[in-house]
């Protein structure tokens, strides 16, 4: 009797505390959210929210100091993009190459590269970024210096690739075997076939795939930071440029007061742009279902 | 078949070959080159000292040991609390809407950026629990950034694990918690590892998550100052930032990259089989 009661205790115990276990991450996302936001909006209540987000001056150091973060704001959506337009095609193009058309052998040895690539830290990239592709675009455009938002972009897009390469791959392999058979049936040529058929019906995984890459871009910092020039300029393709993750990033160590709460409030900017990307994320997977 | 067809054709195939050149082309480029820049300047010297600014010597122990110390740390944090959550949505949680809401969290949690990470981490470990800069804080801010992965992958394994195990065990008179204890998890475990190996992945290469949360020192700490608070210390990939970006030594940072090039693709391959074995399973 006595031992019924201990293991009936036990159980309640290991209950309780795989829900404790359960809830972690629940916690963590309010952790995250409430501390953001809580020290994030009392800068933008100073300084004014249009005032914040619309200003093109950041000069948090001068003696008359102004706080407008248009120009991190648009150089990580300007940057973004640039990535998406040279990277999402050239993964695009490889994820259709190794899903259905490479034969086995030559597609196992793209993969494994893409996984590798994956794999590389991103202060790796950002290394070789700083030696190679730096003194490259300045040798190539004549510039006085290579760091700017140029070289960023390319540093990006190499950095999406795997993401947008497995995820689409995955798509791909998904869509039934019927609709490519139907095709060939009717005497289209296999690349055809790929691309008029699979590829429309593969569309949402593949959208799935480049909206990760634009989370991936926006928030990566460290590599970024080795090769933008990290001035806060407006955006110029050939320009010192500052993203939001290395806004945050560069001051960090040595800023106080206002100077380092408006740091925290471009974190939250930073944050609000990601919850949008988890949700187009989520409603596209809702729509699948 | 139509020429314009045909043209069309090649056209395609051309570029898809083009993109997996690419591909392959950058690897072996980057890896070629930070060989060929890093290989040299690795010596026993390097891996073994720590920098002296008397002697002006570069050594990466202390690196090398706060990788080490940040991985044992945040596994010993995350993986209870990754398996703990899986466990709970797997085999206990009964309410759909709650699961729902921990997936949505579980979700959100693996697309916030690092430097995010580093942020609330700073504030919430650091600042707000006063650990100070230090290499527990580091660990427990990767541990949140790292549940996820434990999360997803244990979840996974479990779900291959046969309802028949469960119902065996519970007719012959097993507890829930016994059940799980002795059925569940044993057949469960290759996920839990698979989650390991690629949680480990994720702490060796990151950097913005620590910059702020585990500092920057280069000073070798014994095992039992490295889990008390206030002992900050740079890990391998912080080491490579503040040596190439702060003091432009880019010798010494294209060293430490070959290092974490050879520790990346090692963890690369252990997931590889880690998965097989999984899927082999699965069947």
């Amino acid at each position: 009797m006595n031992r019924k009661k201990i293991s009936n205790a036990i159980e309640k115990t290991m209950n309780i505390i795989f829900s404790l276990c359960g809830i972690a991450a629940v916690l963590g996302v309010l952790v995250i959210t409430v501390f953001l936001a809580a020290k994030g909006t009392p800068a933008v209540k100073e300084i004014g929210l249009a005032e914040f987000l619309f200003g093109r001056v950041w000069a948090s150091t001068s003696d008359n100091p102004s706080y407008g973060i248009l120009p991190f704001i648009l150089t990580s959506v300007y940057g973004t993009l640039g990535a998406i337009i040279i990277g999402v095609p050239i993964g695009i193009m490889c994820a259709i190459f190794i899903g259905k058309m490479a034969p086995p052998r030559i597609a196992n040895a793209v993969r494994a590269s893409v996984e590798l690539l994956s794999g590389i830290p991103s202060v790796v990239y950002g290394l070789v970024g700083m030696i190679i592709v730096v003194p490259f675009v300045r040798e190539v455009f004549n510039l006085p210096d290579g760091a700017n938002l140029f070289s960023a972009i390319i540093v990006l897009s190499v950095m999406i690739l795997p993401s947008v390469i497995s995820v689409s791959e995955t798509a791909l392999r998904a869509v039934p075997k019927e609709y490519e058979e139907a095709s060939l049936a009717l005497g289209a040529t296999k690349t055809e076939t790929v691309f008029r058929v699979v590829v429309p019906a593969a569309k949402s995984g593949i959208f799935t795939s480049v909206v990760l890459g634009v989370g991936r871009a926006i928030g990566e910092a460290m590599a970024v930071m080795m090769v933008a020039g990290n001035v806060a300029n407006m955006p110029k393709l050939f320009g010192s440029v500052r993203f939001l993750t290395t806004a945050v990033a560069s001051e960090m160590s040595y800023s106080s007061g206002l100077q380092r709460e408006a740091l925290f409030s471009i974190a939250l900017v930073l944050f609000i742009f990601i919850l949008i990307i988890n949700m187009v994320l989520n409603s596209i997977k809702g729509g699948k279902q | 078949m139509t020429d314009r067809r045909k043209i069309n054709d090649l056209i395609l195939n051309i570029l898809m070959y083009l993109s997996a050149g690419i591909i392959s082309a950058l690897l072996i480029g980057i890896i070629g080159y930070i060989l060929y820049r890093g290989i040299g300047h690795i010596s026993w010297e390097f891996l073994s000292e720590k920098p002296s600014l008397i002697r002006n010597t570069v050594g990466i122990l202390p690196n090398i040991l706060n990788t080490v110390y940040i991985i044992l740390m945040t596994l010993i944090v995350v993986l209870p609390l990754g398996v703990g959550s899986a466990i709970y949505l797997n085999e206990y949680a009964t309410n759909k809407k709650l699961v729902r809401i921990i997936e949505l969290a579980t979700e959100t949690l693996s697309g916030i950026p690092s430097i995010i990470y580093g942020l609330v981490g700073m504030l919430v470990f650091v600042q707000f629990f006063s650990l100070g800069t230090s290499l527990i804080a580091g660990s427990l801010t990767l541990a949140v950034m790292t549940l996820p992965t434990v999360i997803r992958t244990t979840q996974e394994s479990l779900k291959t694990v046969p309802d028949g195990y469960r119902e065996g065990s519970l007719a012959l008179g097993s507890g829930k918690w016994y059940m799980i204890r002795t059925v569940v998890l044993p057949s469960a475990l290759d996920g839990v590892v698979c989650g390991c190996i690629l949680s480990v992945g994720r702490i060796v290469g990151e950097s913005a998550a620590l910059l702020f949360t585990a500092g920057m020192a280069n000073e070798i700490l014994g095992i039992t100052q490295a889990v008390k608070a206030g002992n900050a210390g740079s890990s391998l990939t912080v080491a490579l930032y503040m040596y190439a970006k702060e003091r432009g030594e880019f010798d010494v940072a294209f060293a430490i990259a070959v290092i974490l090039l050879f520790l990346t693709f090692a963890i690369n391959l252990a997931a590889k089989l880690a998965a097989k074995k999984l899927k082999r399973k699965r069947g």
